[in-house]
């Protein structure tokens, strides 16, 4: 596979040229000198000061680019990308970096082109809600702009402390918000896109309705860079709820999972804003790592698996009240569908319920090396796939401390995502090759999708297929070649 | 040996419904407080006296005979009562004031506390209250004051700022690790006794849903301030109360000499 991988991205960048001196001479011409790092003159940085762009958080993708761009503006992302465009050389957009598929990060010696410095509100509207922002801003800053407004952003996700907006769009992606707020496609109004060839496309309107032929900006949602750089974003805020509460119910079998979702959201209906599941070894993991408070070993006794639910609403007595019926009717039928439960009496205990689901992703980083696979299948599978990965590990000998530690799941319910987990002790070639494509085979048997909301970025090039039909590629591959036809904007990512 | 009836114990635990901690006040456009439309919940050391309460009949089992929530306020209150009463305690007491009237001060609450207490006391043999737990101040005025004021009150032993509590109910006494500047204090006491919690005697529980469901079937009794023959009004009047002045940036200076010359402008001068 790694053999595989050295062919594509040898193909890819054949007519693609690296950075020059004079090239970075050019970029500290136009750009103000805090706006440059590279390796090369007349610049000439120290290389570990550019390691932390060259590398993602997880440290698993590593890249060898010798220059960092950081423009202020539209313009400058302009210019460069039209340099960029006449020298044949290839850029990497990259936002938060705290991508999990290694789509941000170079896969040579790429420019990478960070819209770090490009942190401005440029407008918002209390009355529509609508928040014109630069792509560089941090979507908790956005949070933080918009709330004394009574408004919050359409999505938040366990990143949103380094994330960026532009890097949020650019990869449509998803979070804990979404069974409420719907997807980006839905929430972004407008974008200022910079097209390879350094034009500048401004879609940047805030309209609610706008029908007129193709909508264009909807390409770039979850584009990944391959098609241009965000360089702002319109999108559309919700009202803040005035109440929130949330509840952890310890379920005896996961087969209960689907019809305690559909009961929930008969009763809860428009307060429901979460409903995630959280297996057994997940929940031990979270609470090994000191993520949030574990509830008493008599409430867990049991439980297979959990299921944390948000309400949020506009009245408190209501939505407590219509969350007090729920939880009385789930506890007092003949055959409960849940054990027991925790309810939330105040924010500390909110933000600790919270911290339990939230805090499995840093939990499984704390135990070991993750493969991560991030896939839609029908919820009521979600046990099964777990289960199914954990067994054929075993079969292959590798169930065990010195290779895979755990094989858990969690994930949103409500949109049919699984997050599926193998912790092991490190990265080995055994191991990659037990889980592919046999993960990705499995989610073609169900016809869902390879990655739900991380993206495909370097890491599932190779198994698009199982998701897209050769149709959809070959049209994508046309849709790719008509905005970028010399392949500079991020080469090797989403299309091979 | 079965312990002797004289030697069952009750729990007496005050709680106050204040202001959540994670909410950030606003003082009020009038400027007599801060804007009390917003998330409420029981006053975190006072959770952590219940908690202590229902920690130490998990451990002594049938010597303690009963927990008691007992809180004064607007109706809400009820709630964090309720939310008393799942996390463990047995039964409540409400002293209802209307919703407009102006929060109880320290004497006066432990004086309405003195009045129940004694109340118990004459109801009859093994009513009475042999343990107080509260919490050291409530997060909202700070004052900090009530369990002390209690203790000298009712002439009682009281233990603060408690971050251990050990029982001994054979010897009806106590010892507790209480938090002193620079270190910790192990003092003794005889029952019946006031302890009054710290931020570091235990982390509370989550309520489990069927105790919220017991919870709402516990009974709870509601009595009016002349019930309890006390006047809760404030001896005390709020003049003003404003926000503290906002925090205005920094500025960077190029040079020694710019920041020099900054200073001089701002008034600084070298001694």
């Amino acid at each position: 596979m790694l053999s595989r991988r050295l062919f594509t991205s040898r193909r890819v960048f054949s007519t693609l040229n690296s950075v020059r001196d004079s090239d970075v001479a050019h970029f500290a011409k136009i750009l103000s000198p805090s706006s440059v790092l590279s390796t090369l003159p007349p610049v000439s940085t120290p290389r570990d000061e550019l390691d932390i762009y060259n590398t993602d958080w997880m440290g698993k993708y590593r890249g060898k680019s010798t220059t960092v761009l950081k423009p202020k503006s539209t313009q400058e992302v302009s210019e460069i990308v039209s340099w960029c465009h006449d020298k044949h050389i290839p850029i990497v957009p990259q936002g938060g970096n705290t991508g999990l598929v290694g789509g941000s990060v170079p896969l040579k010696d790429e420019v990478i082109l960070s819209l770090s410095n490009m942190s401005n509100v440029r407008s918002f509207d209390p009355v529509s809600g609508i928040l014109v922002a630069d792509a560089g801003c941090i979507l908790q800053s956005l949070t933080d702009y918009v709330a004394p407004y009574d408004h919050i952003m359409p999505l938040d996700l366990g990143a949103k402390g380094s994330c960026q907006i532009g890097g949020n769009v650019s990869t449509n992606a998803g979070g804990l918000r979404l069974l409420r707020y719907g997807s980006l496609h839905g929430s972004v109004l407008g974008l200022e896109v910079v097209l390879p060839d350094g034009t500048i496309l401004d879609q940047l309107t805030s309209l609610r309705k706008d029908n007129t032929g193709y909508d264009l900006k909807q390409l770039f949602i979850g584009a990944e860079g391959t098609l241009g750089v965000i360089t702002g974003v319109s999108i559309l805020t919700p009202p803040a709820p005035q109440a929130s509460n949330n509840v952890i119910l310890a379920l005896p079998t996961f087969d209960n999972v689907v019809p305690l979702f559909k009961t929930v959201k008969r009763q809860l209906s428009e307060i429901l804003s979460a409903f995630e599941f959280i297996d057994r070894t997940a929940y031990d993991l979270a609470v090994k790592h000191g993520q949030g408070r574990a509830l008493s070993d008599e409430d867990v006794e049991g439980a297979q698996c959990f299921v944390l639910v948000e309400t949020s609403g506009g009245r408190r007595e209501h939505d407590e009240e219509k969350l007090a019926n729920l939880l009385e009717s789930l506890l007092e039928v003949d055959k409960p569908l849940i054990n027991t439960g925790v309810l939330a009496q105040n924010p500390a205990q909110f933000s600790s319920l919270w911290a339990l689901r939230e805090g499995v992703t840093e939990a499984v980083s704390k135990e070991g090396k993750a493969y991560k696979y991030d896939i839609s299948v029908p919820a009521a599978t979600f046990k099964q796939v777990v289960d199914t990965t954990r067994e054929h590990l075993r079969s292959k000998g590798l169930l065990h401390e010195d290779a895979v530690k755990h094989v858990l799941g969690y994930g949103h319910v409500g949109d049919g995502n699984l997050h599926l987990n193998i912790v092991a002790k490190g990265y080995t070639p055994e191991i990659q090759a037990a889980l592919e494509p046999f993960v990705y085979e499995i989610v073609a048997r169900h016809r869902g999708s390879v990655s739900a909301e991380h993206g495909i970025g370097a890491m599932k090039t190779h198994a698009l297929p199982y998701s897209k039909t050769d149709v959809s590629i070959a049209l994508m591959k046309r849709i790719k070649e008509l905005f970028d036809p010399r392949g500079i904007m991020n080469p090797g990512k989403v299309l091979e | 040996m079965r312990p002797s009836p004289s030697r069952l114990l009750n729990i007496l635990v005050p709680v106050k419904r204040a202001v959540d901690y994670a909410v950030k006040i606003r003082v009020n456009s009038s400027q007599t407080g801060v804007d009390l439309n917003v998330k409420h919940s029981m006053n975190p050391f006072d959770e952590i006296a219940v908690e202590e309460a229902v920690r130490l009949r998990e451990k002594h089992k049938s010597s303690i005979t009963s927990i008691q929530a007992f809180t004064i306020g607007p109706p809400k209150s009820v709630e964090t009562l309720r939310t008393a009463l799942a996390m463990g305690a047995d039964s409540a007491v409400h002293v209802e004031l209307p919703e407009s009237a102006p929060a109880p001060e320290p004497l006066g609450v432990a004086k309405a506390l003195r009045a129940w207490i004694e109340k118990q006391k004459e109801a009859g043999e093994g009513k009475g209250v042999d343990i107080v737990i509260l919490g050291k101040q409530s997060i909202d005025d700070d004052l900090g004051q009530t369990g002390q004021m209690l203790a000298g009150l009712l002439g009682w032993g009281q233990a603060t700022y408690a971050s251990k509590v050990e029982l001994d109910t054979e010897k009806k006494e106590a010892k507790v690790l209480r938090e002193i500047d620079g270190g910790s204090e192990e003092v003794k006491v005889k029952l019946p006794l006031i302890v009054t919690t710290d931020l570091r005697l235990n982390e509370p529980r989550y309520a489990s849903l069927p105790n919220i469901m017991k919870a709402k079937k516990k009974p709870v009794e509601k009595l009016k301030p002349e019930d309890l023959g006390v006047d809760l009004t404030p001896v005390m009047e709020t003049l003003k109360v404003t926000e503290p002045p906002k925090r205005v940036g920094g500025g960077k200076v190029e040079s020694v000499d710019e920041l020099v010359a900054k200073l001089k402008e701002h008034g600084f001068t070298a001694v």
